[in-house]
C-alpha cells in the first residue's frame, strides 16, 4: 500500500516523539532513577519503532526497538541507568533524527545502520544484566528444556491441520477453559465445524482495526465467531500488531471461508486449521495446557530477540491464561494512560497563507470604502447609517486578522526546546558547567519568524557558552561560581516580541573589539578613541568580524553576528548587544508579532505616498525651520534635551520635490533599538492599515523600501523599512 | 485510444502549426513577443515608482489586488523614453514560473503566426550588440520583419546589470 500521504504525518510525528525523548533524557540525565521518565522515553520509543515499521523504514525501527528494549529492561528492574547509558541515548537519538532528515529530505532513512550504537546499547544492556540479575540465564536454561517438548508439540499438530505451511501458527496458541471446550464441543453437532484462523495484515495496512472489522463481517456472514485473541475490544483499539486469531463455528467449508476472508483487502495470509479435535479430546486438555504455556515461555524469550513487530501480538495470544478470555496487555502499555492533547487540526501552512490573503483582500476593500466613506463626509454627504455599517465592518475585519493572525501563532517553545540539549552538549564539549535558564517558552510569534528565528538563536547561545562564558579557572579566580548561566527569555512589549539571550560571563572587552576594529580596517584609531561602548559593540555586527582568538568548531567560524543581523533584519526585526566586564553579555532580539499586515502611518512626500510602520514610531514633531542645527555638515534638531539626527527622506528616496519650503519641518521620529532619528516628511495622510506585499520581481529597489501595499483607491504605496535608515 | 493520441500529436509537430507571436511596434521597428510567455495584456496605467530601481524598470502597478514590477521596452532596448498614448500598452509576461513582469510598449498590432521556415536564426551583424542579445531571430511576415524577443534574456539574464 502507498503510505507516502502518511509521510507528512509521520514526520510530524516523529518530531515530536524526538523531542519527547530529548527533554525526557535531560531530566534522566540529572534523576537516573525517575520512573514517569523512564515510562516517558519507552513510550515515545514504543511509539517511533511502530511508525517506522509502518512506514518500512527499517533501520529506524531497529534503532528505536534496541531503545525501547533497554528501556525495558530498566522498567523491569533489571538494569540501572547510567552516565554511559544516556551518552549512548542520545547518540541515539541523534542518529534517529538524521533518519527522519533523510525521510524529509528523500523519503527514505538512508543506508547508516549505526552498527556501532546498536552495539553499544546491547553492551550496555549485557552488562547492566550482568550485574543485576544473575538469575535470568537460568530461566533460559529452563525453557531451553522445553523446547523439545514444545517441538515435538508442534509437529503433531502439523499434521492434523489443513493449512501446515507455517511453522508458526498463532491460533494453535489459543487456550481454552474446560467450560469453553465442553460448550463449544456441544455445537459441534450437526455438521457444523469448528475452525481456528489467524489472519495476518499486510504490513503496511494503516487502518488496522477498520480491516478486522471487514474480517469480523465476513466471518459472521458464515457463521460465528466463538472467540477471539486478542479480545474484540482491543482489535477495535487496534490494541494489536498485524495478526489476530479466532475460534470460528461454521458449517461452511474451510476453503469457503478462507476465500472469503482473503478477498478482504490488505489482508496478507490466512492460516486455516480444524480445531475439533481439541473439543474432542478431553482427557489430555490439561496436559496439554500446562504444555502450551511452556511453549508460551519458549516463545516470549525468542520474542525478546526478535524485532519482527508482528510477533509482539503473538505474546499477547500467547499470554492468555488457562481460563481467562481476556487479552494480557503487555506490561508497557498497561500503565499508558491517554496522553492530555487539545483538540487540534494540523493544518497544511499554505493553505493558512491563501487565507491571509483573502483576510488580505477583504481589508483593502474594506480601506476602500473607507476612503469613499472620507471624501463623501468632506462634500457634506455624510450619511449615518453608512458611517455606521463601515465601522461595524472595520471591527469584523480587525477581529477576523487577529484571529487569523493567532491561528498562524505557535509558541516559541519549539524552537527554544532543541537549545536545552545543545547546551547540554557544549558543557561536555568545553568542559564547562552550564545551567541553562529559559522563561517564556509560551510565548507566541507567526510560523514564518518561527521558522527563521531557530538559526540565530542557535548561535548566540553557542557564543555564550563558547566565548562567553569563561572557563572553570577563570570564574573561580574571578570569585564566581565555577557554573556558568546562559538565560534564554522570550517576552511580549507591546506590539513586538523580544528574545534575550543572556550570560553571567567575562562580559565583552571593549579594547580588545576596538583594536580588532582597527586591524581590520573598520575603524581608524582616531575613530576608536571616541567610540562609546555600545558603537564599539556595534562592530561586532559588521561582516566578518570575529574577535576570538581561536577558531572552535562551536563557533568562529568566520560566519558570525551579521549574518545573525542580517537574518532578524529580514524578519522585519533588530538586534542590540549590551555587555559589562565581568558580568556578562545580553542580546537582545526584537522581533514584529505579525508580518503580512501591519499598522501604518500614511505620509506624502512629493506626490508619493509611504507608510511607515508605526511599531517604529516615537513620535510626531514639528520642528520650526530655525531649530534646525547643522553638526559636521548632518542636519539635527535637539528634541527635549536629547540631539537626533533627521534624515530628508525625499532626498533618501529620490523623491521629485514640489519646489516649496514650509516654514517648519513634520518630523517622524523613529526608533531602532536605542536609536533615534527624525525623518522629515511633506505631510502626514493618517494612520492605515496595510497588507505588506512583495515589490514585484525582478525589481531591485532601495533597500529603505520593505515592501507595497495597495491603497483603498487602488494606489500603491511604498512601505519604508525604518531599520535601512540607520 | 491513447495510442491515436500520442499518434496526432506526433502529427501536430511534424506539420508545424508555427508559433504565435504578439507583434508590437515601437517606433518605425516590429518585435515579436512569443505568445507563450504573455499572461495579459492591459490599458497603461499609473506606475509607482521604486526609489534607486535599476533604470529601465518604471515600478509597480496593481494589477487586482497583485504588485507587478514593471519594464520600459524602450529604455530596455537603449531608445529614449516617450510619453504614453492612447495605444500604450502593458504586456504582463511570465518569464519564469511564479513570476511576473510587466512590459510597457509603444503600441500592439496583432497576434501572427510564423513557422519555423518564417524565421531567419541567422546573426544579423549591423544592429547593436545590446539590441541582438534579447533577439532570437527575425521573424518574415509578408513584407514586414520582425525581431523575434527572448524573454528570458531580456528580462532575467540583464535584468540587473545594466542599471
Amino acid at each position: 500500500m502507498d503510505v507516502s500521504q502518511y509521510l507528512e504525518m509521520f514526520i510530524d510525528e516523529s518530531k515530536e516523539h524526538i523531542q519527547t525523548l530529548s527533554d525526557e533524557l535531560m531530566v534522566l540525565e540529572k534523576e537516573p532513577d525517575n520512573i514517569d521518565t523512564i515510562n516517558e522515553i519507552f513510550r515515545a520509543a514504543h511509539s517511533l519503532k511502530g511508525m517506522a515499521g509502518t512506514m518500512g523504514y527499517k533501520r529506524m525501527q531497529k534503532l528505536t526497538h534496541d531503545m525501547e528494549n533497554v528501556f525495558q529492561e530498566i522498567r523491569s528492574n533489571n538494569m540501572k541507568v547510567i552516565p554511559e547509558l544516556v551518552d549512548v541515548l542520545f547518540e541515539a537519538l541523534d542518529a534517529i533524527s538524521n533518519y527522519l532528515d533523510n525521510i524529509i529530505e528523500s523519503a527514505d532513512e538512508g543506508t547508516d545502520d549505526n552498527q556501532n550504537i546498536l552495539d553499544a546499547l546491547a553492551k550496555i544492556v549485557d552488562e547492566g544484566k550482568d550485574k543485576e540479575t544473575p538469575e535470568e540465564e537460568t530461566e533460559t536454561k529452563e525453557s531451553d528444556e522445553n523446547n523439545d517438548e514444545v517441538i515435538k508439540e508442534e509437529a503433531i499438530k502439523e499434521k492434523e491441520d489443513i493449512d501446515n505451511s507455517d511453522d508458526t501458527v498463532p491460533y494453535k496458541n489459543i487456550i481454552f477453559s474446560d467450560f469453553e471446550k465442553k460448550s463449544f464441543g456441544e455445537l459441534l453437532d450437526d455438521g457444523m465445524h469448528i475452525y481456528g484462523i489467524t489472519v495476518f495484515l499486510d504490513q503496511n495496512c494503516i487502518l488496522k482495526s477498520a480491516r478486522s472489522f471487514l474480517v469480523f463481517k465476513v466471518l459472521e456472514e458464515h457463521g460465528e465467531v466463538l472467540k477471539s485473541v486478542p479480545s474484540v475490544q482491543d482489535i477495535e483499539d487496534e490494541r494489536f500488531e498485524f495478526d489476530f486469531s479466532v475460534v470460528y463455528l461454521s458449517a461452511e467449508k474451510a476453503e469457503v471461508i478462507k476465500k472469503a476472508i482473503e478477498n478482504v483487502s490488505e489482508v496478507d495470509k490466512v492460516l486455516f486449521g480444524n480445531l475439533e479435535d481439541i473439543f474432542a479430546e478431553g482427557a489430555q486438555e490439561k496436559k496439554k495446557d500446562d504444555e502450551k504455556e511452556k511453549k508460551i515461555e519458549e516463545k516470549e524469550e525468542k520474542e525478546e530477540k526478535s524485532i519482527e513487530e508482528s510477533d509482539d501480538t503473538k505474546i499477547k495470544t500467547a499470554n492468555v491464561g488457562g481460563g481467562q478470555a481476556l487479552v494480557k496487555e503487555k506490561p508497557k502499555e498497561k500503565k499508558q494512560s491517554k496522553p492530555n492533547v487539545g483538540r487540534t487540526v494540523r493544518v497544511d501552512i499554505e493553505k493558512l497563507d491563501d487565507l491571509m490573503n483573502l483576510v488580505s483582500e477583504l481589508i483593502i476593500a474594506k480601506n476602500g470604502l473607507v476612503s469613499i466613506n472620507a471624501e463623501q463626509n468632506s462634500e457634506g454627504l455624510s450619511n449615518n447609517m453608512f458611517n455606521e455599517q463601515i465601522e461595524y465592518l472595520e471591527s469584523v475585519t480587525t477581529n477576523l486578522h487577529e484571529s487569523v493572525m493567532k491561528v498562524r501563532m505557535v509558541p516559541i517553545e519549539t524552537i527554544f526546546n532543541r537549545f536545552p540539549r545543545m547546551v547540554r552538549d557544549l558543557s561536555k564539549k568545553l568542559d564547562k558547567k552550564i545551567e541553562f535558564h529559559v522563561t517564556g517558552e509560551e510565548t507566541e510569534l507567526d510560523r514564518t519568524v518561527i521558522d527563521e528565528i531557530g538559526d540565530p538563536l542557535q548561535h548566540l547561545i553557542r557564543n555564550a557558552a563558547d566565548h562567553g562564558l569563561e572557563s572553570k579557572e577563570k570564574r573561580i579566580a574571578a570569585g564566581k561560581d565555577e557554573t556558568g548561566n546562559i538565560y534564554l527569555d522570550a517576552y511580549q512589549v507591546g506590539n513586538n516580541i523580544v528574545i534575550e539571550v543572556r550570560d553571567d560571563g567575562a562580559g565583552m572587552d571593549i579594547e580588545k573589539i576596538k583594536n580588532k576594529g582597527i586591524e581590520k580596517g573598520i575603524i581608524t584609531p582616531d575613530i576608536a578613541e571616541y567610540m562609546s561602548d555600545d558603537e564599539a559593540i556595534e562592530l561586532l555586527f559588521t561582516p566578518s568580524f570575529s574577535t576570538s582568538d581561536t577558531i572552535t568548531d562551536i563557533s568562529g567560524r568566520g560566519v558570525g553576528l551579521d549574518v545573525v543581523k542580517t537574518k532578524i533584519e529580514e524578519l522585519g526585526g533588530s538586534i542590540e548587544c549590551h555587555s559589562v566586564m565581568n558580568e556578562g553579555s545580553s542580546f537582545i532580539i526584537k522581533l514584529p508579532l505579525t508580518l503580512a499586515i501591519i499598522q501604518t502611518l500614511m505620509v506624502d512626500l512629493g506626490d508619493e505616498k509611504y507608510a511607515i510602520p508605526l511599531g517604529n514610531i516615537q513620535t510626531i514633531e514639528d520642528i520650526p525651520l530655525q531649530d534646525i542645527r547643522t553638526v559636521q555638515g548632518k542636519e539635527v534638531i535637539n528634541l527635549r534635551g536629547k540631539v537626533i539626527p533627521l534624515i530628508r527622506l525625499d532626498a533618501v528616496l529620490d523623491v521629485k520635490s514640489n519646489g516649496f519650503e514650509p516654514e517648519s519641518l513634520t518630523v517622524v521620529i523613529v526608533e531602532k533599538g536605542d536609536k533615534v532619528v527624525g525623518l522629515v516628511v511633506d505631510r502626514l495622510v493618517g494612520q492605515q492599515e496595510s497588507v505588506i506585499k512583495p515589490v514585484g520581481d525582478y525589481i531591485s529597489g532601495s533597500r529603505a523600501i520593505g515592501g507595497a501595499t495597495i491603497l483603498g483607491n487602488g494606489d500603491i504605496a511604498l512601505i519604508l523599512e525604518v531599520n535601512a535608515l540607520f | 485510444m491513447d495510442k491515436y493520441d500520442v499518434n496526432s500529436l506526433q502529427n501536430i509537430e511534424v506539420e508545424d502549426e508555427g508559433v504565435e507571436y504578439v507583434m508590437i511596434q515601437t517606433g518605425n521597428e516590429l518585435y515579436g513577443i512569443d505568445i507563450a510567455y504573455v499572461d495579459n495584456i492591459v490599458r497603461y496605467q499609473k506606475i509607482t515608482r521604486i526609489p534607486k530601481a535599476q533604470r529601465f524598470f518604471k515600478g509597480v502597478i496593481n494589477l487586482r489586488g497583485e504588485i507587478i514590477s514593471v519594464m520600459s521596452f524602450r529604455l530596455k532596448l537603449g531608445l529614449s523614453e516617450i510619453k504614453e498614448t492612447k495605444s500604450t500598452r502593458i504586456i504582463i509576461v511570465k518569464p519564469e514560473a511564479e513570476t511576473q513582469v510587466g512590459i510597457v510598449v509603444d503600441e500592439i498590432k496583432e497576434v501572427i503566426n510564423l513557422k519555423a521556415n518564417d524565421i531567419d536564426k541567422g546573426e544579423s551583424s549591423d544592429s547593436s550588440d545590446a539590441k541582438n542579445s534579447y533577439v532570437d531571430g527575425i521573424g518574415k511576415y509578408g513584407d514586414k520583419l520582425i525581431s523575434l524577443i527572448n524573454i528570458k534574456n531580456l528580462i532575467v539574464e540583464r535584468g540587473t546589470s545594466n542599471s
